[in-house]
């Protein structure tokens, strides 16, 4: 199985990730590598092997339990990037539709 | 009385001495800090630390089990209040939280000191510490060699003697490699069992927090202060953690499994003499050896490294400049993702992203991640199967002792390989003990893993305990006075 400098781009698009011009190659040739190792899963039969995805134990979940506390705007903003009192600021991001 | 000679002891021993007034809390922190000040200029343990902090945290510590006791916990656990939470990641960096994790929280009740954030690979992938923002963390018994990772900075300064106890993350070994390179316990425990509430994720099926100290009976101790549900993570467990208080009791009548094909090529000698020295420990301790072949560790490699890195891309979506971080200056959004991302994530945090983003794409789904999902089934049988014959596993941590630094940054999948006996029991959940076990002939530390079923922590600390006297039964009960040398500079 191989990954090839176009298959690289697309996925890094889809990740919200640019490999600068010289990397591509190189991560193409690491990615895979590890394609080629995972591979050896084909040698297990695993026809009566559900998907795990999670171990069951920790699986039984229970219900969201609200339990009052609240951060506070301040607290929330506190890292942000940039901020208009109390909202994180981000370029547009819907264009003027009735210019 | 200097402050030294308290180095190197239990925090078991140095909570009873600042209890009885022998020591104030602000003297045990210190005396960690006398350590560093040998140490830490070459060996690069620390992310975040700060003399005013520790101070006030040590004069303000309440009273409890570990009241003045210092304690490194990585930099990928919330800290509210003293330092930076960064992951080891530019794209954190100056990144404070606005709330504990819960493991802080319980650290902070019992009394504990947090006396420094430690060094990591980025967001916890790597095995060597090398992946860092901060730059490489040095082995403190060799400082041409790495530590091991992803939790290095913890597991070589609770070696060095910043602080008897460390906190880690362990999601295929990152508490538990680290631990076996530097000489000190490590425990995985069971998937579930303590709260990963503002743990930065990774691969949320796999992570736990782990927990590092120098001898069996302080792990036993802070398990059993950390342990037990919390409702702010729903994948706690609701029934009460394991008793680990018998710690102490020996192994007689217990019975270890013996996978000796596991190591018959691709591991050291020195790791194979460890676990036969280990063997026979247990054995004189009056534990039974039960030999049986079990599945090849490349497998759960193969299925960790799908697995993991799907989680890791849709956990790391957070991280794309909006929220806090760093921002990369753009006029539109797309723009400000793309820049912020990957100007803010190193290269082994992007080759695993778009890992897992491939994993998880279109035409690849199948082929991929849902075969690694029924991987993952048949290595939680594999070891089910195991303990039905027997009480827990003797198994290496790693299949080398310390490597030298830049030894795998350049090959990934070389770098993958030194988890390949540790990521199991990440996949089947259950508990996983590295246990040091003096050093071998080139001076570096040796070690060997117990792992055990679900909710067998108590198990493998008597087991590692029983190893920590060399199965010498007559000294068990006792004050443990450590045999293992402390790091020498070279």
């Amino acid at each position: 199985m191989s990954i090839d400098r176009d298959e690289v781009r697309r996925i890094a698009d889809l990740a919200r990730l640019e490999i600068a011009g010289g990397d591509v190659d190189r991560m193409a040739k690491e990615l895979s590598a590890v394609l080629d190792f995972v591979a050896a899963l084909n040698e297990l039969d695993l026809a009566d092997c559900e998907p795990t995805s999670m171990v069951p134990a920790a699986a039984s979940l229970r219900d969201d339990e609200p339990d009052g506390r609240r951060l506070t705007s301040e607290a929330a903003l506190a890292a942000a990037p940039e901020r208009e009192r109390d909202f994180f600021l981000v370029p547009p991001v819907v264009e003027n539709v009735n210019p | 009385m200097s402050a030294n000679r308290w180095w190197g002891r239990p925090a078991t021993t140095l909570a009873a001495c600042v209890a009885r007034g022998e020591l104030s809390a602000e003297q045990a922190v210190e005396s960690g800090w006398e350590a560093a000040s040998t140490w830490e200029g070459d060996v690069h343990a620390v992310a975040h630390a700060d003399a005013t902090v520790r101070a006030r945290a040590a004069r303000t510590a309440p009273p409890g089990p570990l009241r003045g006791v210092p304690v490194i916990v990585k930099d990928n656990l919330c800290t509210a209040g003293d330092y930076p939470t960064t992951c080891g990641s530019r794209i954190l960096a100056g990144y404070r939280a606005p709330y504990d994790a819960t493991v802080i929280r319980r650290l902070r009740a019992a009394g504990a000191v947090l006396t420094a954030k430690g060094n990591m690979d980025e967001f916890a992938m790597g095995s060597s510490t090398e992946f860092s923002c901060y730059g490489p963390t040095r082995n403190p018994y060799d400082l041409t060699r790495v530590p091991g990772g992803s939790s290095g900075g913890p597991a070589a300064a609770v070696a060095y003697g910043l602080a008897p106890l460390g906190l880690g993350s362990d999601t295929g070994g990152s508490v538990r490699q680290p631990a076996a390179f530097c000489g000190v316990f490590g425990l995985k425990p069971t998937y579930g069992r303590l709260s990963r509430y503002r743990l930065v994720a990774f691969g949320s099926s796999l992570d736990q927090v782990g927990l590092f100290a120098r001898h069996a009976g302080d792990v036993a101790l802070l398990y059993s202060l950390l342990a037990g549900p919390d409702l702010r993570d729903a994948t706690t467990r609701a029934s009460p953690p394991p008793d680990v208080s018998a710690w102490d009791r020996g192994v007689k009548g217990l019975s270890f499994g013996w996978p000796e094909n596991l190591w018959r090529e691709g591991v050291e000698p020195e790791v194979v003499a460890a676990l036969e020295e280990a063997a026979a420990c247990l054995e004189r301790a009056g534990a039974r050896r039960v030999a049986f072949d079990f599945l090849p560790g490349t497998y759960a490699v193969a299925t960790y490294y799908l697995v993991a890195t799907a989680e890791a891309s849709s956990n790391l979506a957070r991280f794309d400049g909006v929220r806090y971080g760093p921002r990369a200056p753009s006029t539109d959004v797309w723009s400000l993702y793309v820049r912020s991302r990957s100007q803010g994530f190193g290269p082994e945090v992007k080759r695993r992203i778009l890992l897992g983003t491939y994993a998880l794409s279109a035409g690849y789904y199948d082929a991929f991640y849902l075969k690694a999902q029924r991987a993952r089934t048949r290595i939680r049988r594999e070891y089910q199967a195991a303990f039905g014959r027997c009480d827990f596993m003797l198994l290496p941590v790693a299949p080398t002792l310390a490597f030298r630094l830049g030894e795998k940054t350049t090959d990934p999948l070389a770098m993958y390989l030194s988890d390949i006996f540790t990521i199991g029991a990440n996949l089947a959940g259950i508990p996983g003990l590295a246990v040091p076990l003096g050093l071998a002939g080139s001076g570096l530390p040796r070690a060997v893993q117990l792992v055990g079923p679900e909710d067998s922590e108590p198990t493998l600390l008597r087991a590692g305990r029983a190893l920590e006297v060399r199965g010498e039964v007559a000294r068990l009960g006792r004050e443990h006075e450590t045999e293992f040398p402390w790091p020498m500079k070279r």
